[in-house]
């Protein structure tokens, strides 16, 4: 008995692995493993080359100079600043406003109701929405409102916001759907209101996960450009942007002007600059990745 | 919500402990906090049709000016020159190439990606890769587009391999837009890729299959429709991505012919107009929101098919 069951196993595994280790098998895996290849060589060399090209103006100057017209002068002081404003003011909307919402689809919602599955195909939906199309919207509602001076950073953060919104909400929902249900119904045993439940249990419990998903969205909008391009982003930024309704120029956008100008001086000053945002981006994501190690319950 | 008899008493005393179970349906306060809630979850609702009025308001008076079909069907795009003309197809035909040309790219690469993570990897290998691909679907496009223009354009395709081709190329935007999409793709396809019961993978095993044939022959066509949403989605964002053609695709709207030419898409061309210094409602403006609403409008005819599609897939395991 002992006998041909082994057998028969070594015939199956025999076979089996003659099967994987046919040249048609091993040509596939080969392709599959060069096509993550590829993907992460880009990314390597895009790094190094970026850091290289911009390593001669990684110094003190890219960090407290205004934008110039000689590249040598220039830095990106406003930008930085600028940025620091825009992306803090979306937080500071984006958060409350992503979270209750999730909060209402997740917890209070009737999901049969026409309504609630409207809303949801509808961020599912906006989470795909050409991020310039945002652009387009703050600039027709502060034409709309008769604003003069589209280059505020209100307005950017209102684009911002509205741009990443859908992110926020659909990761709040994944942490508030992970908290177990059992959680809700101790709460709701001892007489707690729904309001309660969510407030002093589910939503506390789901803070790692949001966080996360907060900050991944937040550097998403810290590295978008397109939709402060019609904000008139461009302008010449030569002060630190003070107030919501301060002029401003962000990271992204500055990059974009260096870009576009012909001197090679400028081309260092957007690697350098370049750097500067992916570090900033890295240290992000590092945290996000912190968190959701460090916090994250695994019920 | 069940509807609640007054039964007068501190029952709406939060906390009470004598406070009756309907209590809690009482207190005027969590009302408003509902109210408050379902009013976040409708700013997004506001937010879509705040689009559709901010692109359509505008354009409607660009289509007053400018016939639709002139629109749609012209071959010259020269909203600048006296007689200004609107043709659109110019537009159209850089962005379908900076498109198909990512497709290229980020298709292969990305499904290739996603069946090595989700049927060959091992745990340990995918925690460290999913976070690598993580990072390059984190680079801001404005650094893609630098890169392309800089690195991919000049020292590739130009001194590497001698192309004849100038500052900008529609090959380069969409190559670099390819390696952006990749992780859409990849992430996407993995996860429909993922939900294939492991029973299939049993019984193809069991009738002797080895992985590839496993792989291809029965997850992949069962997890096909969650792999063409992924696709479906990476069109959307090839279609919609601006910085990097706005930088490296050129911004002289002509018809292009070929994949070395430099080309104006639909959003580098938004982009470029907007930082002139357009007075609202003059036709320059309205320009704007014309090959907005057109961009607009094809994203999401896009992105529901993509939806439609997810839904099937989750369905269907």
């Amino acid at each position: 008995m002992a006998t041909t069951a082994d057998a028969a196993r070594a015939a199956i595994t025999g076979r089996a692995r003659g099967g994987e280790r046919s040249t048609r098998s091993l040509v596939f895996l080969l392709l599959l493993w060069l096509s993550l290849l590829i993907a992460f060589g880009v990314l390597v060399t895009l790094i190094v080359t970026i850091a290289q090209d911009g390593a001669g103006r990684l110094d003190s100057g890219l960090l407290t100079g205004y934008s110039a017209s000689v590249p040598e002068e220039a830095g990106a002081r406003a930008a930085i600043l600028g940025s620091a404003w825009v992306i803090g003011t979306t937080a500071v909307l984006t958060i409350p406003l992503g979270v209750a919402a999730a909060i209402h689809l997740e917890e209070f919602a009737d999901k049969k109701h026409w309504f609630n599955r409207l809303l949801e195909l509808n961020i599912q939906n906006l989470a795909a929405v050409p991020a310039i199309i945002y652009g387009m919207l703050a600039l027709g509602f502060l034409a709309l409102l008769g604003v003069q001076n589209k280059n505020v950073v209100i307005g950017g953060a209102l684009a911002l916001s509205l741009l990443i919104l859908p992110v926020v909400i659909i990761a709040t929902r994944e942490a508030l759907r992970a908290v177990p249900d059992e959680i809700r119904q101790g709460s709701l045993a001892l007489g707690a209101t729904k309001w309660q439940t969510v407030w002093r249990q589910t939503l506390p419990s789901a803070v790692p996960g949001i966080a996360t998903g907060t900050i991944l969205a937040l550097s998403r909008a810290l590295g978008e450009a397109a939709p402060l391009l019609l904000l008139g982003g461009l302008v010449y930024v030569t002060f630190d942007p003070n107030g919501l309704l301060s002029g401003f120029t962000t990271l992204p956008i500055q990059i974009f002007n260096w870009t576009g100008r012909p001197q090679a001086g400028f081309h260092e000053l957007a690697a350098a600059a370049s750097v500067v945002l992916l570090v900033l981006l890295l240290a992000m994501n590092a945290l996000a990745i912190f968190i959701r190690n460090r916090y994250q319950h695994r019920w | 919500m069940s509807t609640v008899v007054n039964q007068g008493g501190p029952a709406g005393v939060p906390g009470h402990p004598g406070a009756s179970i309907t209590a809690r349906n009482r207190r005027p306060g969590e009302r408003a906090i509902r109210l408050g809630l379902f009013l976040a979850a409708a700013v997004s609702m506001a937010t879509t049709i705040g689009i559709v009025v901010a692109l359509l308001v505008p354009a409607l008076e660009f289509f007053a000016e400018v016939s639709v079909i002139d629109f749609l069907t012209g071959t010259r795009w020269a909203p600048q020159f006296s007689p200004a003309t609107f043709g659109v197809v110019p537009l159209i035909t850089a962005t379908l190439w900076t498109t198909a040309i990512a497709l290229l790219v980020a298709v292969p690469l990305g499904l290739g990606a996603a069946i090595y993570l989700s049927e060959y990897a091992h745990r340990r290998v995918r925690k460290v890769l999913k976070p690598i691909l993580e990072v390059l679907a984190g680079i801001p496009t404005v650094v893609f587009g630098f890169f392309a223009l800089t690195f991919v354009q000049a020292t590739i395709l130009r001194d590497l391999f001698s192309f004849q081709t100038g500052a900008f190329s529609v090959l380069a935007a969409g190559l670099v837009m390819g390696i952006m999409i990749i992780p859409t793709i990849a992430s996407l396809s993995e996860d429909a890729m993922s939900a294939v019961p492991m029973s299939m993978r049993q019984g193809s095993a069991a009738l002797g299959a080895n992985r590839m044939q496993t792989s291809l022959r029965v997850v992949f066509p069962a997890a096909l429709s969650g792999i063409i949403a992924a696709i479906v989605l990476g069109i959307s964002r090839a279609i919609g991505e601006t910085m990097i053609v706005a930088i490296a695709a050129g911004n002289q709207a002509r018809i292009v012919e070929g994949p070395l030419e430099a080309g104006q898409t639909m959003t580098g061309f938004i982009a470029n107009a907007a930082l002139g210094d357009a007075r609202v409602g003059s036709l320059e403006y309205n320009t704007l929101f014309a090959v907005g609403l057109l961009l607009f409008a094809l994203t999401l005819v896009i992105n529901f098919i993509s939806i439609r599609l997810v839904r099937r897939f989750r369905e269907a395991y």
